[in-house]
């Protein structure tokens, strides 16, 4: 069960819309959702589709359709960072690198502490400030240099 | 407080220390100027239309269509709800110019967005913000709260009888739904895909109401068009192509980053303003309008001009003003292959030849750079390409396949040498660190710009 705090949120999102649109609300609390719980299990995810009064099976399409949601449990810290072509250029497919080194996995895995799971992503619309990194959707990082990388692993526990 | 240097010729970006982005510093800046005049001088919907015609502002996000055009298809009078949404769905690659206009300036784009509203008979807007970008997400909400506080939004702005709402949405990592119509579809809560047009949004858009949408950096022009005049704005630019635009500069310059100038600026100019290709090296290639539009080698690209016209003229187009620059160290199979992958993983599957063809056409980039690749593939990439531009719903199959068909077209001789020595034909002069080809790809781009 979501906590009231949460559906609180969703209300917010909800007010956004015309009364019988409700539906454009199902972004906004799966995002609340994944922040509240990690990660979007079918409970969560049939809990949103009953509150907003939607199909469960819509639910899980608009889930599994947007590339931010996590459908399955990750570790603490997803680090997703930016390998297209213009942060490529400027040196964000060494930092990925790096960062596959220092954490020894491969994107799409987690560190065996539960710690980290790496993410490959896609244009984050940050590129003139690459390497770009984001740190469980939210906190974008720009401009990160090895040091800077070593320093927010540190810094992550 | 240093101030942010995005040119001399910069109006949206002026003035801007990175933390005067209040309501406040807004109206210092004669910020809502234009809509107040509006309402005190009692201007007609058709008058402002007229202005934003006269001024040539065309779309900031990629297609370049005449603004006020656009905007004269919305049936203003018809009865019940009409929308304007503002695409900020920035994930283009190369373009991030968005990101900073939302941080440094939201209020810019939420006048515009008004003034759209009234113009166009609106009733309630949406910003729809690219999902990485959350703190800009949350950023706009505080500046939305500021702009209802002060009486800008809601019921009877400024004593006027003009009411509009306006709202922010996350987006949340699909860049399809920059598509106009996808865009629409996610705001009403479903996967992105976009629709078959027509109906166009002017007739059918948000929940079936008639919606127009326009690109961030596109409202954010209005109140200084309106404030200023039409004929202004179309000075600062050439004819056709009015006013100033953000490039954003990416790749093997001095100084990325995102920099304002008059449309018609040579390109030599402003990569100038970028700091110049990284010391050491010469310019390669230059992709003008975000990752979508074909490649164009140094010659062409330094004889040309930064506008709509002169662009098209030289073979790509403006775009979004991402300008993505290599040098001559950057392998261009390499390019390639990062490109394909994106357009392979960001394809909504909707159309079966972008999303068959997107997979096909990484794959075999992918071989190539890896050493497998066959003579005939260069053939066969050419094919796929064909076969999936013009025959999907939206532009995201041409999206994929032009930068293919550019990239062999002008830089053959380096996919040739890829399959048939089994290597790459660019030399770094750096040992790049894990092995990757060429040295366009390693971390000391990076150093050097710090």
């Amino acid at each position: 069960m979501l906590t009231t705090d949460s559906l609180r949120k969703i209300d917010r999102e909800i007010a956004k819309y015309p009364p019988e649109q409700k539906r454009s609300a199902v972004m906004s609390a799966l995002i609340i959702a994944q922040d509240e719980k990690g990660w979007l299990s079918t409970e969560t995810m049939d809990e949103v589709a009953r509150y907003l009064g939607m199909a469960p099976v819509a639910v899980y399409e608009v889930a599994t359709f947007y590339s931010m949601y996590n459908l399955e449990r990750l570790g603490r810290h997803k680090l997703t960072i930016c390998t297209c072509l213009p942060c490529g250029l400027q040196g964000a497919l060494d930092a990925a690198d790096h960062l596959r080194a220092k954490l020894g996995i491969d994107f799409n895995q987690t560190t065996p502490d539960g710690r980290f799971t790496l993410k490959e992503g896609e244009c984050m619309g940050a590129c003139a400030m690459a390497p770009v990194l984001l740190v469980n959707n939210k906190k974008m990082h720009d401009f990160m240099s090895y040091e800077k990388l070593d320093r927010l692993i540190e810094e992550l526990k | 407080m240093t101030m942010l240097d995005y040119g001399p010729d910069a109006i949206l970006m002026a003035g801007l220390d990175g933390r005067n982005w209040r309501l406040k510093d807004y109206e210092a800046r004669d910020g809502y100027q234009a809509l107040k005049k509006l309402f005190s001088d009692k201007v007609s919907p058709d008058k402002i239309i007229a202005e934003v015609k006269k001024s040539a502002l065309r779309g900031r996000g990629g297609a370049g269509f005449p603004t006020g055009l656009k905007w004269s298809f919305m049936p203003r009078q018809a009865p019940g709800p009409k929308y304007v949404v503002c695409n900020s769905d920035e994930g283009e690659p190369g373009t991030c110019k968005d990101r900073d206009l939302l941080r440094y300036n939201p209020h810019a784009v939420i006048e515009g967005m008004i003034i759209a509203g009234y113009a166009m008979g609106a009733t309630a807007g949406y910003n729809y913000v690219h999902g990485e970008t959350w703190e800009l997400y949350e950023q706009f909400e505080a500046a939305l709260a500021e702009a209802y506080a002060a009486g800008y939004l809601g019921k009877r702005i400024l004593g006027s009888d003009f009411s509009f709402e306006l709202f922010a949405h996350a987006g949340y990592g699909a860049y399809i739904c920059g598509e106009e119509t996808a865009l629409l579809e996610s705001l009403e809560g479903k996967k992105g895909m976009p629709r078959f047009k027509p109906p166009f949004p002017a007739s059918y858009g948000l929940y079936g109401k008639p919606t127009t949408i326009n690109n961030t950096e596109t409202f954010a022009a209005v109140p200084w068009i309106l404030h200023h005049g039409g004929e202004a704005f179309l000075a600062l630019g050439r004819p056709n192509n009015g006013g100033t635009k953000l490039f954003s500069v990416t790749g093997h310059v001095n100084r990325p980053g995102n920099y304002e100038v008059r449309l018609g600026t040579p390109f030599a100019q402003l990569l100038e303003m970028a700091g110049g290709v990284r010391s050491g090296h010469e310019l390669k290639a230059v992709i003008p309008g975000g990752s979508s539009m074909p490649v164009l080698p140094a010659d062409i690209m330094m004889a040309t001009d930064m506008d709509y016209d002169s662009i098209a003229k030289s073979g790509s187009m403006l775009g979004s003003g991402a300008v993505i620059v290599m040098d001559d160290s950057t392998c261009m199979v390499r390019a390639l292959e990062r490109l394909s992958y994106f357009y392979f993983e960001e394809s909504c599957g909707q159309c079966t030849p972008c999303r068959e063809g997107t997979g096909w056409l990484y794959r075999v980039v992918n071989r190539i750079e890896n050493g497998a690749g066959r003579i005939e593939d260069l053939r066969l990439l050419d094919s796929v390409a064909d076969n999936i531009a013009g025959r999907t719903i939206c532009a995201l199959g041409d999206a994929a396949a032009l930068p293919v068909k550019s990239f062999i077209k002008h830089f053959r001789d380096e996919f040739v040498h890829h399959i048939e020595h089994r290597q790459c034909l660019v030399k770094g002069d750096v040992e790049p660190k894990w092995g990757r080809t060429g040295a366009g790809f390693t971390m000391r781009n990076m150093k050097e710009a710090a």
